[in-house]
């Protein structure tokens, strides 16, 4: 069974739900981003997921866009994100999520990037423009290396659409809260409720929900949590607090930030 | 070998769908709605009206009897698009999304521009259909192309400069991507290129056709047959594949050509099909600029409207099936080519175009005088004269 399979059965028997944080690889500096995967895992994070920035990040807000160019323009590359994420898995057992774009891994080639990842210790593929309509040879790679690839949907998204989409998955199902890119900070509207809702319904149990984009302070965290996810995902916050730190201080900071939210998903 | 409607929208391994998940029924209304209309009675008529009455057409295909002298050989044919209303092929396009989007009763319409020709063929659509334009343009651009911009203001046309990434055509059409995302239900995004995820570039190709379909009636009244050899720049790839696709059964040459910036060898370039590899930008698997890792590269053109590192799918398959040849033209070539035709026709061609100028040159050179090469002057070069003016001083001082 793999790490991400495993950590939500473990949550389920706690009677917990998922905080998935997320930090983009090499912002501001490689160092850095070890001291917030540091600050994570003390804050109690049960999932972490690693950017691996592209040029092109067209799901991407300001936030997460500005991270990635920053990270490429220091030299991020897969090599250098290996050799990182390697570093990571001597520090926790964590299960640890990859998100890029499709290009990246079309470029090394799927079984090849999949086959790498893995071997350093990578559990999921998240990859926000890749639809299962082209997915055929990026499914075959992963089932090969045992990978486990989350799609997203998106609130106006078609339930028997969703149902196809969930059969692909494998850890758990990103629902995209709002119509916009990470880290829009407005307000979650009705629409979110209903498809969280209707998600769960359609999904019965079969693949945790977990559900991102927005979700930036733990009163957010806790109402998607009341309106049925298993899991949120964090990530232009961690960003945005990680630039305002002195690097010194980012392990604590982020832990600190890390346990606030890591309480919403504890029933009370 | 001509390509029917492609189906799950590919040519061959090219095109596709990816795309972010919430885009999804939002491309799949569009080619829906286009379906439906593309040989609607009504919308054809409609259509048909604003292009002979609003746009112009058609174009005329004139015999460039000076330059065919000078390039001594092959008789030069300059298809006119330059002489549309906005002064580009463009409008073409504008108006048949325009209507489209108009039929799917979307008051809002979004558009991405590189030179600011297709801003500002957007911007003119939504002010006579009576739509809202937003237009999305690289900050880079809107400084090298500053007349396009106070064309789209005042046109009542929003222009949104972006000054992330390389500030060029490509980050106007990530911005106008993540809008359309934000604001799928109530927005139209106008795709001004034959690229993006599928129906787009079969769409814009249609509505582009225009261009070859008057080109064949036009030759035959002229040559009594079709032409020997076409020639167009491609940057996305729209005014070529609006030029090639209806010859596509015909006994013509075809020459794609791109803009090879500095040189090929240079690294500064745009020649995304001479010099790119596979890869998946901007919704579409076709070929790209890009480096050992995947990211796209930074590109380079004289000509803001050639300065892009993918380029239409249909394209990446027309060149693998080798019916059409992709080649180079660089700078200082296109701004020789410029400089020609304006001195020896009186045409102010646009940077764009003015690469397929230098290039049917070359060729009509070895070509026998008893044969045609149809070029498509995509635009006009106004808005150039500027930039021309800047890059001569430059290398005038470089000479010194």
């Amino acid at each position: 069974m793999s790490r991400i399979k495993i950590k939500f059965q473990d949550l389920r028997s706690k009677n917990q739900k998922a905080l998935i944080t997320y930090v983009m690889a090499g912002f501001p500096s490689e160092k850095d981003t070890l001291s917030a995967v540091r600050g994570f895992v003390k804050g109690g994070a049960d999932i972490i997921e690693l950017g691996m920035p592209f040029s092109d990040p067209l799901a991407d807000g300001p936030v997460i866009q500005h991270a990635g160019f920053q990270a490429l323009q220091k030299g991020m590359n897969l090599d250098k994100f290996l050799s990182l994420v390697k570093k990571i898995r001597k520090e926790t057992d964590l299960p640890l999520i990859l998100m890029t774009y499709t290009n990246i891994l079309y470029r090394h080639g799927y079984d090849k990037f999949i086959s790498t990842v893995k071997n350093a210790g990578i559990d999921g593929l998240i990859l926000p423009d890749m639809s299962i309509n082209e997915s055929k040879e990026f499914l075959q790679a992963a089932k090969k290396n045992k990978m486990d690839v989350i799609f997203l949907i998106s609130p106006n998204t078609s339930p028997d659409r969703i149902k196809k989409i969930a059969d692909s998955s494998s850890g758990f199902l990103y629902l995209v809260s709002i119509f916009g890119t990470t880290g829009g900070q407005q307000q979650f509207q009705n629409y979110t409720t209903h498809a969280i809702k209707n998600t769960k319904k359609l999904l019965g149990g079969k693949i945790p929900l977990g559900v991102g984009f927005g979700v930036s302070n733990p009163d957010q965290a806790r109402f998607i949590i009341k309106s049925g996810a298993d899991a949120i995902i964090v990530g232009s916050a961690f960003l945005r607090l990680m630039e305002n730190t002195l690097a010194e201080k980012i392990e604590n900071k982020i832990g600190q930030f890390t346990s606030s939210l890591k309480k919403s998903t504890i029933a009370e | 070998m001509k390509l029917k409607y492609p189906k799950n929208g590919k040519f061959g391994e090219f095109g596709g769908r990816y795309i972010p998940e919430t885009l999804v029924p939002a491309v799949e209304e569009l080619e829906q709605a286009y379906l439906k209309y593309k040989d609607d009675v009504e919308f054809k008529k409609e259509l048909q009206y604003y292009l002979t009455q609003y746009a112009g057409r058609p174009t005329p295909l004139y015999l460039a009897k000076n330059l065919t002298k000078f390039a001594g050989g092959a008789k030069i044919y300059l298809k006119r698009e330059d002489l549309l209303h906005g002064g580009a092929h463009k409008i073409n396009n504008t108006l048949g999304q325009g209507l489209l989007a108009k039929r799917m009763k979307k008051k809002r319409i979004i558009a991405e521009t590189g030179a600011g020709q297709h801003g500002v063929a957007t911007a003119m659509a939504c002010s006579v259909l009576g739509m809202n334009g937003e237009v999305y343009m690289g900050y880079k651009d809107t400084q090298r192309q500053k007349l396009n911009v106070f064309r789209m203001n005042l046109l009542g046309s929003k222009v949104h400069p972006v000054k992330e990434g390389t500030q060029t055509l490509k980050d106007a059409i990530n911005e106008a991507i993540r809008d359309w995302i934000t604001n799928v239900k109530s927005t139209y995004y106008l795709l001004g290129s034959a690229v993006g995820p599928h129906p787009y570039p079969v769409m814009v190709r249609d509505f582009q056709s225009v261009i070859g379909d008057e080109i064949l009636v036009q030759m035959k009244k002229l040559e009594k047959k079709s032409p020997d050899s076409v020639v167009a720049c491609v940057g996305g790839g729209s005014n070529a594949i609006g030029t090639f696709y209806p010859l596509i059964d015909e006994d013509t040459k075809m020459f794609g050509v791109e803009a090879g910036g500095e040189g090929i060898k240079s690294g500064h370039h745009s020649a995304t099909l001479v010099g790119g590899s596979k890869g998946v930008l901007h919704g579409m698997l076709t070929y790209l600029l890009q480096d050992k890792e995947g990211q796209i590269s930074e590109t380079h053109s004289v000509s803001a409207g050639l300065d892009y590192p993918g380029v239409g799918p249909e394209h990446s398959y027309l060149k693998d099936a080798k019916r059409v040849k992709y080649d180079a033209v660089n700078d200082k070539e296109a701004i020789e080519a410029f400089l020609l035709l304006s001195k020896h026709e009186g045409i102010i061609p646009a940077l764009e175009s003015a690469h397929a100028i230098a290039y049917a040159i070359k060729i009509a050179r070895n070509m026998p005088k008893s044969e045609s090469i149809v070029v498509t002057l995509s635009g006009r070069g106004d808005k150039d004269v500027e930039e021309v003016g800047r890059y001569l001083s430059k290398n005038v001082k470089n000479k010194n």
